[in-house]
């Protein structure tokens, strides 16, 4: 490979990890900037969407209707999760919600271990997503073409949501400022649940991606991708959009600037070395890249 | 007319209004006036549906608002412009005046034109986020903003708050102008001097209850309000 093809190697496994990163950023983002909420169950969203297409492909439904189940599943499951575990809470002290969210992770991690034993499975991919495009020395995989493609939609749908629709900007309004959002008359509760919705259905792309990406589902899936997330979010400035999606895309060059330039010995401690590169960052802009130093809302 | 009779608001063990009676009839401009904890934006809040009263009535043109939602409380032209103005800072001047009339179904072409001609800058400054603003011009936006929802009557707290004598007359001077166009307003000043002067009558409160009301000339000419105003418990806080 010529240093330009390896370059390029390397930016599409960077922006291929990214577009997950920051789709799963987003979710993460919508609610805390609303809840001041950090969602961890927003992970266990992944393998919920993930379990659903999983078995629906065992029962011999094609791929993609599979795909679309899983999808819905994940909106759902995050729907639910709102009405039923955060709803009740809202207002709450952040320490208070955020142990909910770890309880609503334990939760849904366990009903998954009874109800599909704690063993991996394999994660049926359809050939298109197992296949590579080879250009010249380039080997680009079909999975990573897709996950960029499916990523650009969704971010530019999104961005057009929150510029252009009226629960768009009144998701902005509120997490801005919740109490002047009230008084104006927007519906708090719709727009909330809307912003799980958008969150949850970006995490079952992601679960599908991430599945076919890994080869496996299991009922812990969802703890790397939203300690990712999570961290793609504070890069970036949490309860911040554009900052998400900046943050996860920095993470994931990030990591595939670590993984090729480090030595071998070190390379299975590379999350160690983003850690470390993200408390410098922190360090110098507490905030994130996009964070404010505006003070806490009440 | 909004009415409140013998209301009650506790935050916690702190008992915030105590009884407090207050009428606005249509197309009246009522001021409410008093120091800092005296009650006054609990008052505007629990009109408003965002506090609870934890007793007495509270109803407009009949319909009780102590058990309605915020949103059916906009949705009957109730309209409470905050004090601090809380425009949202990241959204364009535009998106702030779309926000004012999110409960809207009809055509606002026209509460829009009339906010730009009551604040031209506003229109001007039509792409900038709200942040970029000054805070006179953010005070703008936030009446702006309150007048895109077609307020029956609207509750400005505090719209002079901070700003220079120059901006101060002209927000006076839309709040004359939106008066005589038959909005009924309930203004909640600490600028009394100037409040009186505008407000057809006028309550005085003092650490969570109504200590004195009047016409308008009758509390300007009642040196008992500077009183009333040192008299006051410090410590309610406010919502």
């Amino acid at each position: 490979m010529t240093p330009l093809e390896l370059l390029l190697q390397q930016l599409i496994n960077a922006v291929s990890v990214g577009s997950l990163y920051a789709l799963m950023a987003i979710g993460l983002a919508m609610v805390f900037g609303i809840l001041r909420l950090i969602n961890f169950a927003h992970g266990d969203l992944i393998m919920v969407g993930s379990y659903v297409a999983l078995l629906l492909t065992t029962i011999g439904l094609p791929f993609w209707v599979a795909a679309i189940a899983g999808i819905a599943a994940s909106t759902l499951a995050g729907l639910l999760m709102e009405r039923l575990a955060y709803r009740p809470i809202r207002g709450a002290h952040e320490v208070s919600m955020l142990l909910t969210s770890f309880s609503v992770t334990i939760l849904l991690e366990n009903l998954a271990i009874i109800l599909f034993r704690p063993t991996s499975r394999p994660f049926p991919a359809p050939a298109i997503l197992r296949g590579v495009i080879e250009l010249g020395q380039l080997r680009i995989a079909g999975l990573d073409v897709i996950a960029i493609a499916v990523a650009a939609v969704l971010l530019a749908s999104l961005t057009l949501f929150v510029k252009r629709t009226n629960i768009g900007i009144s998701m902005r309004a509120a997490s801005q400022d919740l109490l002047a959002a009230r008084l104006m008359g927007i519906d708090v509760n719709k727009v909330i649940a809307t912003a799980f919705a958008i969150g949850s259905l970006m995490a079952g792309v992601v679960g599908l991606l991430w599945s076919a990406r890994v080869g496996k589902v299991d009922p812990l899936m969802g703890f790397n991708p939203v300690l990712k997330a999570f961290v793609a979010s504070v890069i970036g400035g949490l309860g911040s959009l554009s900052g998400a999606v900046i943050g996860g895309y920095v993470l994931g060059a990030l990591e595939i600037l670590l993984q090729g330039l480090l030595p071998a010995a070190l390379t299975p401690y590379r999350d160690a070395f983003v850690f470390a590169i993200l408390i410098i960052l922190l360090l110098f802009r507490p905030n994130g890249i996009l964070g404010s130093s505006e003070k806490e809302k009440l | 007319m909004l009415t409140l009779a013998k209301l009650d608001i506790h935050y916690g063990h702190v008992h915030a209004l105590k009884g407090v009676s207050i009428e606005v009839r249509d197309g009246e401009l009522v001021t409410l006036l008093g120091a800092n904890g005296a009650g006054k934006s609990s008052t505007l809040m629990a009109i408003s549906g965002i506090v609870r009263p934890s007793g007495g009535s509270l109803s407009y043109d009949g319909v009780d608002l102590s058990t309605a939602s915020s949103r059916q409380i906009v949705g009957m032209g109730v309209i409470h412009c905050p004090e601090g103005r809380r425009v949202f800072g990241s959204l364009t001047v535009q998106e702030n005046l779309r926000m004012g009339a999110v409960r809207r179904k009809d055509a606002v072409r026209d509460d829009l034109d009339y906010v730009f001609s009551l604040f031209p800058v506003l229109k001007d400054r039509m792409r900038q986020t709200a942040a970029t603003l000054s805070g006179g011009e953010q005070q703008m936006l936030a009446i702006g903003r309150a007048l895109m929802a077609k307020p029956q009557l609207l509750m400005l707290d505090e719209p002079s708050l901070g700003l220079a004598p120059i901006v101060v007359q002209s927000i006076f001077r839309v709040i004359r102008e939106l008066h005589r166009k038959g909005v009924t307003i309930l203004l909640v000043e600490q600028n009394v001097r100037q409040a009186l002067a505008v407000a057809d009558r006028g309550y005085v409160m003092a650490s969570g209850t109504v200590v004195m009301s009047g016409t308008g000339a009758e509390l300007r000419n009642n040196t008992d309000i500077e009183r009333a105003y040192l008299s006051s418990a410090p410590g309610t806080g406010k919502p």
